[in-house]
């Protein structure tokens, strides 16, 4: 069976869909009717991959308009017709669907790391593990801060760390063993108040990860505290963890 | 030609496992430079992948579990061709290790106790595998990059190193490109560490991402240093084998250590027709005894077949399949659905779930997997000092899966990811003496970098010449047909002739280097043939049957064969084959042996 791909081709200079038409098989996804292209028709045709079965996060694209991993997209699983794939828009195009995605690499920087205190005792309960442990579920396809509005149309890198890293700053926080507070980071490096809770992240992430819910809205809260209401600053001082 | 140069203590080749725990140890000293160089994006590496768990004697599940046992389970495993030295600093430190990762920030999955949980996995003595999930990769290798991040280390994401040059004999520096825009930059260093994983990339039914394709090997072997035991292929047993477009990707050896169960057409748990002799006190020869073990009876009980050693399990599927017992798309079922409940299944094997559900419209919860051998693990590659890492060549050293030693003959599940921190760590420790040490940084010729760049734009705007591409897929299907699970002289002749072939081929790419992916291509290309030789030639020296390398014209073991390593190095334009014999087990370790195997 044939069927049709629009691919975009390009670089920052000059780009557009082109059309491609090849045979496909059952059961493949969209990663693999790319790859087919590039060894037959177009060998230079640029995509990043790496596991090809959703475990590291590269193959990130917008697939009919929709922020997907191409690697966990059945072509069985697209409605007939054309198929279309474009880089993702929030980040500087490299070319073809190969973006810059760098500046996430950035934002981890700024996040203090995990931080034991020096005589921990590394006893864990699982059910306290649990919630960090959702968190590093995250495989960095950067698919939610494709969606993201403060980024995709607000381009506000410049103040907001995005949902990606309100979950890495989530998983340290929520780190039963970690003493450190990321309060004030949070609020004014990382921008969480400009996040408006619209929840097109959580939609998206390809390892269902609860990001508004669990991770942002706990932390907006936490934020709101510690600067607007003094006595729980207080209490929360005193229960750290408890509080969370 | 025009290209940057930058000046650094160590250059790290690699941001897996092995590299990021060199990285961190290395830059423990302030007054050294360390870069890493790496081929994907930062937390890509192969490691993000590992699915099963790393093992360590932590001591912390039934049973007694301590580096002895380990020891012996790793040499009878790698069917006692492991180098010893590394085995017992393999089994020593790796507990710390593992530990060490949890004071670094990983979270794995812990028992009621409160400790970190441990599963079974084939080999074992014990339920030895720290894990988190079935996604223990992404837990190693995210911790190690931010632990690493942190420490202040420069890291070229997206550089591929295609060369390395020497100083008279010692290390002096590495060329690459930038992937994205084709730039090339020489790294001038004082010790550079290789850690560049495997090369499942030789074949089609494999594993491995784009990047296993060998290049530390064959970077290592250019520049004069030694590859050993080229011959273990390790196949895992268990690949998807449906839809086949994802035919290869690994099921994890997590799934029968939780339970699963292997059958073939007619329903039969056939793995118990497979015990091998020296393996009969492991592994329990009836399906109570085998339920009752995996019902949480271990003290009475010994573990399900299904546990064996890789190689065992692999040949017996294939033998299923051989005698038309295999399963509908030609492999074997693998159950969990019977064995435990939906919950279970989702808790402790969730991406294994949900790659089923997504890619194969299978409910693992209800029904059983199809599964089949697929090219997975190299256990040979570079010879290396067991305490140091250093190869032969002065200042270069190796770790993780490109090194060679640990794992002889078989590697078992879960060994390589400690075997990433623990000889990850070495290298950086290593390898920072020797930088200190070394006093003025030795010099890269310019004649041999313009020579090397040079070589690399030869496809480039070709008018004639193949797609790089086809080759790569000739390649593939020429090693699965005569360098496969099961080998024969005249056939591995056979292949070695079409490997030599395919090596005097012209290849054409487009004429830009602007993420030029064929041009990649053409790149994996080189370094693939020249593990696929390496690997053949090795595999024919090897006239006897042992660990992951089966001659079907010399089916059992041979005893002198079983002192020997094959190694391979250069010499001139030829790939010189030869056997080296492997260090003397000390009496106290031939001790531990025994006592555990009476
Ligand atoms: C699907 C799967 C599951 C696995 N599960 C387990 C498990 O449960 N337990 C276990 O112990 N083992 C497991 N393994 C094996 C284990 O994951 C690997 O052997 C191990 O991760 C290899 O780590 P590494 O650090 O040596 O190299 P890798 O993680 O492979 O990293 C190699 C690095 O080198 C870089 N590189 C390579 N060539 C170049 C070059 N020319 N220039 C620049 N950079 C380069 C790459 O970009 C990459 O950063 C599994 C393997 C697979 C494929
Ligand atoms: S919920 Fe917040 S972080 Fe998520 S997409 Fe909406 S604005 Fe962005
Ligand atoms: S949180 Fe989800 S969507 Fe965002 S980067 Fe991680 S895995 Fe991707
Ligand atoms: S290739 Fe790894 S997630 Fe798609």
């Amino acid at each position: 069976m044939n069927s049709k791909f629009r691919i975009y081709r390009g670089n920052q200079q000059k780009a557009e869909y082109k059309d491609y038409e090849i045979e496909v098989q059952e059961g493949m996804v969209v990663l693999d009717a790319v790859h087919k292209i590039q060894a037959e028709l177009e060998p230079d045709l640029a995509v990043r991959w790496n596991c090809k079965a959703g475990k590291c996060g590269s193959c990130s694209a917008e697939v009919n308009g929709k922020p997907v991993l191409m690697c966990m997209t059945r072509l069985s699983s697209l409605p007939e017709g054309p198929v279309q794939i474009g880089p993702m828009k929030a980040f500087p195009l490299i070319k073809d669907l190969v973006t810059d995605v760098s500046w996430n690499y950035e934002q981890n920087k700024k996040i203090t790391p995990f931080t034991p205190s020096k005589d921990t005792v590394w006893k864990m309960q699982q059910r306290d593990v649990e919630r960090a442990q959702e968190f590093r579920k995250c495989i960095e396809c950067f698919l939610c801060q494709d969606v993201c509005h403060v980024l995709r149309t607000h381009k506000k890198h410049d103040q907001f760390f995005g949902p990606r890293f309100f979950v890495r700053t989530a998983s340290l926080d929520m780190h039963p063993l970690d003493t450190v507070n990321r309060t004030e980071l949070l609020k004014e490096k990382g921008g969480i108040g400009l996040c408006n809770i619209t929840k097109c992240c959580t939609e998206v992430c390809p390892e269902d990860i609860n990001i508004t819910d669990n991770a942002i809205i706990p932390m907006k809260e936490r934020v709101a505290d510690q600067y607007y209401d003094p006595i729980k600053t207080f209490w929360g001082k005193l229960f750290k963890k408890n509080v969370k | 030609m025009n290209y940057e140069t930058h000046n650094y203590d160590i250059l790290i080749v690699g941001a897996g496992g092995a590299g990021l725990r060199a990285a961190i140890e290395a830059t423990n000293d302030k007054s050294v430079k360390v870069a890493v160089v790496c081929k994907s994006l930062l937390g890509k590496a192969h490691t993000v992948m590992a699915e099963g768990g790393m093992a360590a004697s932590l001591d912390n599940m039934e049973g007694e579990d301590n580096w002895e046992v380990h020891f012996r389970d790793t040499m009878k495993g790698g069917k006692f061709l492991s180098n010893w030295e590394m085995v017992e600093i393999h089994a020593k430190e790796s507990a710390e290790r593992v530990r060490e990762l949890e004071e670094f920030g990983a979270v794995f999955d812990r028992t009621e106790d409160g400790d970190i949980h441990q599963r079974p996995f084939g080999g074992h003595t014990f339920a030895r595998l720290a894990h988190v999930a079935d996604r223990t990769g992404l837990e190693m290798i995210r911790t190690l990059q931010d632990k690493a991040v942190h420490q202040g280390i420069d890291v070229f994401m997206e550089y591929r190193i295609t060369k390395l040059f020497k100083d008279g004999d010692r290390i002096s520096g590495a060329l690459c490109y930038n992937r994205n825009d084709g730039k090339f930059t020489l790294f001038q260093a004082k010790a550079i560490i290789l850690a560049t994983g495997g090369c499942g990339k030789c074949f089609a039914v494999q594993t491995n991402s784009w990047e296993g394709t060998g290049d530390g090997h064959a970077l290592a072997y250019e520049v004069g240093a030694e590859l050993m035991d080229m011959e273990f292929m390790q196949f895992h047993p268990t690949g998807m084998v449906w839809p086949l477009s994802v035919k290869g990707v690994l099921v994890t050896e997590g799934v029968r250590g939780e339970g699963g169960i292997l059958k073939n057409s007619r329903g039969e748990r056939f793995m118990f027709n497979y015990i091998p002799d020296s393996f009969k006190n492991d592994v329990a020869d009836n399906e109570e005894e085998a339920n009752a073990w995996v019902k949480g009876d271990r003290q009475k009980n010994r573990k399900p077949p299904e546990l064996l050693t890789r190689d065992v399990v692999a040949k017996a599927i294939l033998e299923e399949v051989k005698a038309d017992r295999g399963s509908k798309h030609g492999g074997a079922y693998l159950d969990i659905a019977s064995e435990q409940s939906p919950d279970y299944i989702k808790k402790r094997l969730p991406s294994m779930y949900h790659q089923f559900m997504r890619l194969a419209d299978v409910d693992i919860t209800k029904d059983p997997m199809e599964v089949g051998p697929t090219a997975h693990y190299i256990m040979g590659g570079i010879k290396v000092n067991p305490q140091t890492t250093e190869s032969k060549i002065k200042g270069l050293f190796a770790s993780g899966e490109v090194a060679a030693g640990l794992h002889g003959a078989n590697r078992l599940g879960g060994n390589s990811l400690t075997d990433l921190l623990v000889f990850g760590k070495r290298s950086g420790e290593y390898a920072l003496k020797y930088a200190k040490n070394c006093e003025k940084t030795p010099s890269v010729s310019k004649e041999e970098v313009d020579r090397a760049i040079e070589e690399l734009l030869k496809p480039l705007g070709k008018e004639e010449g193949e797609n790089p591409f086809t080759v790569q897929s000739e390649l593939k299907e020429t090693m699965g047909k005569y360098c496969g699970i099961i080998r024969e002289e005249k056939e591995i002749e056979k292949g070695i002739k079409i490997i030599e072939e395919l090596m005097k081929k012209e290849v054409a790419v487009p004429d830009h280097r602007d993420l030029n992916t064929a041009w990649h291509a053409y790149v994996s290309l080189k370094s693939l043939l020249t593990v696929s030789l390496a690997l053949a030639k090795s595999a024919l020296a090897r006239k006897e049957s042992r660990g992951a390398h089966t001659r079907s014209d010399y089916p059992g073991y041979d005893e002198a064969l079983g002192k020997v390593n094959i190694i391979l190095n250069k010499s001139g334009e030829d790939m010189k084959v030869s056997k080296n014999p492997l260090p003397q087990l000390p009496e106290n370790l031939q001790k531990i042996i025994d006592k555990y195997e009476q």
